[in-house]
């Protein structure tokens, strides 16, 4: 039986934690991408093309705009009857769609998976990923949400799959969307990002985070990151959260700036290649895991860092 | 309106936990439990909805060993109505769990079911959505703002671009996140009066709910841990090991 993939995508592109998912579900079986979404062939398109993709399965309707998760269950529900996995990204999007999806099916969900040991067994971290589970499902159908910085995004260009409709599921209309405030910016997204300027507590103000994290972030072409302290205290927006439960990324090089180094905060940023700290107090958690070190006051730090970027 | 409030009790966010030797389970015995941070952010907006004159009567539930009583007479302290235990000894994983939740829905008719968006031990982050998907009702996941009306919920999710606004029919599932709101600090009038409020105990057999788990733990093991790395004395010297050594810029 082949495997399901549901794409996340904005009706017009794919999110890049898709292709991430389209590597892991290659790894068990003939890979199937299911694209719902409203006017969105070009999404479809997108998915045709992704290099290891045997097939994409459309379902086009309006109440699929928004990926609501009781409109998609309802649909992902019928079309996974065919497969033995359905996979998608350990997102938001992810996360919210595919507990329901599993309910439905009356099996387990096993989250946020990092390895694939065998078709019907998984590593997955826990404790904030102080402890790596290796867990078996004896279910008929295996819903699996894939970290997506644990397996390599797939090639979007060199496939060339056969796109098929499928037919919509009735909607239970029990939500509507309403609005999205989302973050604008020109930055890569964190969790695609090669390097990442994290910030923490640390900023004092958001006027400070700005005006100290964003220059460098500019200067090395990275995104932006926060320590929950620094979202919570109004930094930084939500959605730059790094953590337990916030983004869990692992770019090339990854700077905290003012971070102390919280367990929460660790579990998002471990696995980065090269992690720089940059921090007053020397006996702070950070410098435990940090590559290079600086023990300074980060107002001094890092502007000087600036210019020594750009020399 | 009714309020459901679900609460686990979980090894306390401050402790590192440790693997067996035999790697079988990570090892829990003698370590400090509490109620999961998330399932608190629940607690507390009940009790919020219920200050604001919303919810009537907030009902909190647990499930598992005995020993969740505690979890349950610390939401009784924050300000829940009366709690009800589904006591067992087995492992409860996140669908057998929603099922247990779906039982009691059944029998309390609430019309606002809140947990936490996931537990910080197993960090499944998914009973809440499996509980909507079996009781057949919306749900909205990683609320940051919950805004109750006559026959709808309007909430603010958390989503990774930024924030989404959802309307759900009630009844409602909603799964807190971590700025919903800052659960209050417990005063000791109130976790004497706690312990005067009703508790009642049921288990998985009197719902009808079998909950024999689905994944099996092979094995659990520590990750591979990163050394500390080398302290450096200034900017210059940090770009030139970033260009040279590590090759990274």
């Amino acid at each position: 039986m082949a495997i399901l993939v549901i794409a996340e995508h904005d009706n017009q592109s794919l999110k890049a934690g898709t292709l991430n998912t389209v590597t892991a579900a290659a790894k068990l079986g003939e890979v199937h991408v299911l694209v719902a979404g409203h006017n969105a062939a070009a999404a479809a398109d997108a998915a045709k093309s992704v290099a290891g993709v045997a097939k994409v399965l459309l379902a086009d309707a309006a109440q699929y705009a928004h990926g609501l998760a009781e409109s998609l269950s309802a649909l992902v529900v019928e079309v996974a009857k065919g497969y033995s996995h359905v996979l998608a990204p350990a997102s938001s999007f992810g996360k919210n769609l595919l507990p329901r999806v599993a309910a439905l099916l009356d099996v387990a969900q096993i989250s946020e998976i990092t390895a694939i040991e065998s078709a019907d067994t998984f590593v997955r971290p826990v404790y904030a990923g102080n402890v790596l589970a290796t867990v078996q499902s004896a279910d008929a159908i295996k819903v699996i949400t894939v970290r997506t910085t644990a397996f390599d995004a797939a090639a979007a260009q060199g496939g060339s799959a056969a796109v098929e409709s499928v037919a919509v599921a009735a909607d239970p209309q029990l939500s509507s969307f309403v609005g999205q405030e989302l973050t604008k910016s020109d930055r890569p997204e964190l969790g695609a990002a090669k390097i990442i300027v994290s910030g923490g507590r640390a900023l004092g103000s958001e006027e400070q985070f700005k005006s100290v994290i964003e220059p460098l972030a500019d200067k090395l072409g990275a995104a932006v990151g926060a320590s929950r302290a620094a979202v919570d205290a109004g930094y930084a927006p939500n959605d730059y959260q790094v953590g337990q439960t916030g983004k869990v990324v692992a770019p090339q090089l990854y700077f905290a700036v003012g971070i102390s180094g919280a367990i929460q905060h660790l579990a998002g940023m471990k696995d980065s290649k090269v992690i720089v700290a940059i921090n007053k107090d020397e006996e702070a958690p950070i410098f435990q895991v940090a590559d290079y070190g600086i023990v300074g006051d980060l107002f001094t730090v890092v502007p000087e860092l600036l210019a020594e970027l750009s020399k | 309106m009714k309020v459901l409030v679900a609460v686990k009790r979980v090894v306390d966010y401050n402790v590192k936990v440790r693997v067996k030797a035999d790697g079988s389970d990570v090892d829990i015995a003698n370590v400090k439990m509490s109620m999961n941070p998330f399932d608190e952010i629940a607690v507390e907006e009940a009790v919020r909805l219920k200050e604001a004159g919303k919810a009537s009567e907030i009902v909190v539930v647990s499930m598992g060993v005995k020993q969740c009583e505690e979890t349950l007479r610390t939401a009784l302290a924050m300000g829940a109505d009366r709690a009800i235990l589904v006591e067992t000894e087995t492992e409860l994983q996140p669908l057998a769990v929603a099922k247990l939740l779906k039982a009691v829905a059944d029998k309390e008719q609430p019309q606002l079911l809140i947990v936490g968006k996931q537990a910080i031990d197993d960090d499944a982050n998914q009973t809440g959505q499996m509980a909507a998907a079996l009781l057949g009702w919306a749900q909205g996941t990683f609320a940051s703002k919950v805004d109750v009306a006559a026959e709808t919920v309007d909430v603010i999710r958390e989503i990774d671009g930024g924030l989404e606004t959802v309307k759900l029919r009630l009844p409602a599932v909603v799964t807190a996140d971590l700025r919903l709101n800052e659960p209050r600090f417990i005063k000791l009038p109130n976790i004497m009066a706690a312990k005067k409020k009703p508790l009642d105990k049921t288990s998985p057999a009197d719902l009808g709910v079998d909950v024999t788990p689905r994944l099996k733990t092979l094995k659990v093991a520590e990750p591979a841990k990163r050394s500390a790395g080398i302290k450096v004395a200034n900017a210059a010297e940090l770009v030139a090991k970033l260009k040279n050594d590590a090759k990274v810029l």
